[in-house]
């Protein structure tokens, strides 16, 4: 059983956001890059464990991108991932992303296609459905438990209202949410181990995207914030209700 | 060459989040100077009016069981419609249906989509300009979809719902699933216990707090308040993370992302990933005892103070003034 962990690389979620090339392009000046949350602390973190507990023989990280993100991909490696593929090319695209990972999963036999629940830039919630479209697989959304059992996963999801339990035959792709897993710190000798895993890089496939940013813009942020007492709260009310029409 | 669609139904009703992609698929129509044909499983005679309500010239009736089990089926149920009507736009809902559903199709059809979207397309030429939530809120971005047939779901609470007179004609429409094999097999089924109140994704008033309410025991002024508004509770990370609250609770950057009228947040430092999740708010109260907490940056409404005295004072507030409004 071998298990592929889509990440992405994404600003720290401190990151003041800004644009440039008139407002085309996000500015990644002095700005760090993490593994998107969901990736790492849900999807890559529980497939580790999966394989910590002898359930699959190797985790691949997998990541659509330039030269620039191999640290973050690195850090995955760190964490305990066997090794890396980065497919050479940019594009926040989901539809290209998504056509490199389902085509190398496929071409490497991969059981098991793990991506995060959204990325926290692009917050598409697309990539896990998109790659099991492509590869025709079942797919699984907002996966919170994971475990395998011989040849099937065992996996509870949100749905609308609660959660459900499923089963499902390997190979499967899954989108990952909290719930998976807890946070990792990778130790020194992860880290060390890391410089040394194999992180290769091949090139993408597929034509031109299908979509296409053309301008960012940022949101207006609140302007004044009206203080108020604790012995005027009938005013809050009939503020929300005069001002605000909220209620 | 009607727009598409994807409605549900949900506790015997038709989602509010599914209504508001009527109305936004009938302003499309209106663009691109065509009609709207909604999809439906399982709908009753009074759902069906009201989608014809809320703008749907057609409607494609389904009765399919299966359709409730698994994505996939609806993926190639809707496929099938789409194909039926030479639909060249289908419109989603952002919810879980959605971001399974949506995709998967965007993938099968090779059609380019916009997950998200929180405003009408922007018509040119062949090419439709939708614009989205990016950077968890902080910005937006127009995408352009640049394939023929193209996908867009629609964030929910973007638009209010509006109804007209109109009548849809209803059409009876079978699918054919026998070449779609499904491989999931439910076993259980967990219901959150919400207590009656409106799913968070779907809330328009949340009553939300975090770890200055200081543990589990002191939530009742909380459920006090929220049910005084008919309002749903939502919490900050690490207060789902210590068990003090349910996991679906949780919002915010990691959790979920919400954008009701109304968001009040009581003992709530307002940290960015926690406003990641909320900033989305129409209208933002905060109520925190350190008038240096950040969420007073993010509020429209400010009080400074202890949550254990202003909360049921608010509480009593509402009361009053909702018994003065009948
Ligand atoms: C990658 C990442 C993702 C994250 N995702 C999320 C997320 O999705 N959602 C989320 O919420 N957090 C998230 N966090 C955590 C976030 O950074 C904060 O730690 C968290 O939001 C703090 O929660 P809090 O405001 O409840 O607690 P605190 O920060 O401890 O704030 C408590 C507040 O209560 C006030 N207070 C105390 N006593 C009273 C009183 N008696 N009356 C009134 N006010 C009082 C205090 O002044 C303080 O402002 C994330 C962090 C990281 C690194
Ligand atoms: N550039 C990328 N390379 C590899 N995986 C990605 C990339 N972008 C997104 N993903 C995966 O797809 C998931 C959902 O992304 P999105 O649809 O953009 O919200 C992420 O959590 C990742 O697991």
């Amino acid at each position: 059983m071998k298990i592929l962990v889509a990440i992405s690389n994404v600003p720290d979620t401190t990151t003041k956001i800004q644009f440039s090339d008139n407002d085309t392009k996000f500015n990644t000046a002095g700005v760090t890059f993490v593994i998107n949350p969901y990736d790492e602390w849900y999807a890559l973190v529980r497939a580790l464990e999966i394989k910590e507990a002898g359930k699959a023989e190797k985790v691949t990280i997998i990541h659509v991108g330039l030269a620039d993100s191999e640290a973050t991909i690195r850090k995955g490696l760190a964490l305990g991932a066997d090794d890396a593929v980065r497919v050479d090319a940019e594009g926040p695209d989901a539809f290209f992303v998504a056509e490199q990972v389902a085509n190398y999963a496929k071409t490497n036999g991969y059981d098991l296609i793990m991506a995060g629940k959204e990325t926290i830039n692009y917050n598409g919630s697309s990539v896990g459905a998109l790659i099991a479209g492509i590869i025709d697989l079942p797919f699984v959304s907002l996966a919170t438990k994971l475990d395998i059992e011989g040849n099937k996963a065992i996996i509870e999801h949100e749905v609308d209202g609660g959660a459900q339990v499923v089963e499902c035959e390997l190979p499967l792709v899954l989108s990952a949410a909290k719930g998976m897993a807890e946070q990792r710190i990778p130790n020194m000798r992860g880290i060390m181990a890391a410089r040394t895993k194999p992180l290769s890089v091949v090139a993408a496939i597929g034509g031109a995207p299908l979509t296409s940013i053309k301008s960012f813009t940022l949101s207006a942020g609140r302007t004044t914030c009206k203080m108020l007492t604790e012995d005027n709260l009938d005013e809050l009310v009939n503020l929300l209700h005069t001002e605000a029409k909220v209620i | 060459m009607s727009v598409l669609v994807y409605t549900e139904i949900n506790k015997g009703r038709v989602k509010k989040a599914s209504l508001e992609c009527v109305n936004y698929a009938k302003k499309i129509a209106e663009l691109t100077g065509t009609t709207v044909t909604a999809v439906v499983n399982n709908a009753d005679l009074a759902q069906l009016e009201e989608l014809g309500k809320a703008g749907a010239n057609k409607i494609l009736s389904i009765k399919n069981e299966k359709l409730n089990t698994d994505s996939i089926y609806i993926t190639a149920a809707v496929e099938q419609a789409a194909n039926a009507e030479n639909s060249k736009t289908i419109i989603f809902a952002f919810d879980i249906t959605g971001k399974s559903v949506a995709p998967r199709l965007s993938a099968k059809l090779k059609a380019g989509l916009v997950a998200g979207a929180v405003d009408y397309p922007v018509v040119n030429g062949n090419t439709l300009e939708v614009k989205k939530n990016v950077f968890s809120g902080k910005a937006t971005a127009v995408y352009t979809i640049h394939t023929d047939v193209k996908v867009i779901s629609l964030l929910p609470n973007s638009f209010p719902v509006v109804f007209g007179a109109n009548a849809a004609n209803v059409v009876d429409f079978s699918v054919d699933l026998g070449a779609v094999q499904s491989k999931i097999v439910v076993k259980e089924l967990k219901t959150n216990s919400d207590g009656g109140m409106v799913p968070l994704p779907e809330a328009e008033l949340v009553v939300s707090a975090g770890r200055g309410l200081k543990g589990p025991e002191h939530w009742g002024i909380i459920e006090d308040l929220a049910k005084s508004l008919n309002a749903t509770t939502a919490c900050s990370r690490p207060v789902a993370d210590m068990h003090w609250r349910p996991h679906h609770e949780h919002v915010g950057q990691t959790g979920v992302a919400i954008r009701p009228n109304l968001y009040i947040a009581v003992g709530i430092s307002g940290a960015i990933q926690h406003l990641a999740g909320v900033n989305g708010s129409k209208t933002i109260v905060v109520i925190n005892n350190d008038k240096e907490a950040p969420f007073f940056k993010s509020a429209d409404y400010g009080i400074i103070g202890d949550a254990f005295t202003i909360v049921p004072k608010l509480t009593e507030a509402v009361k009053k003034f909702k018994a003065n409004q009948n």
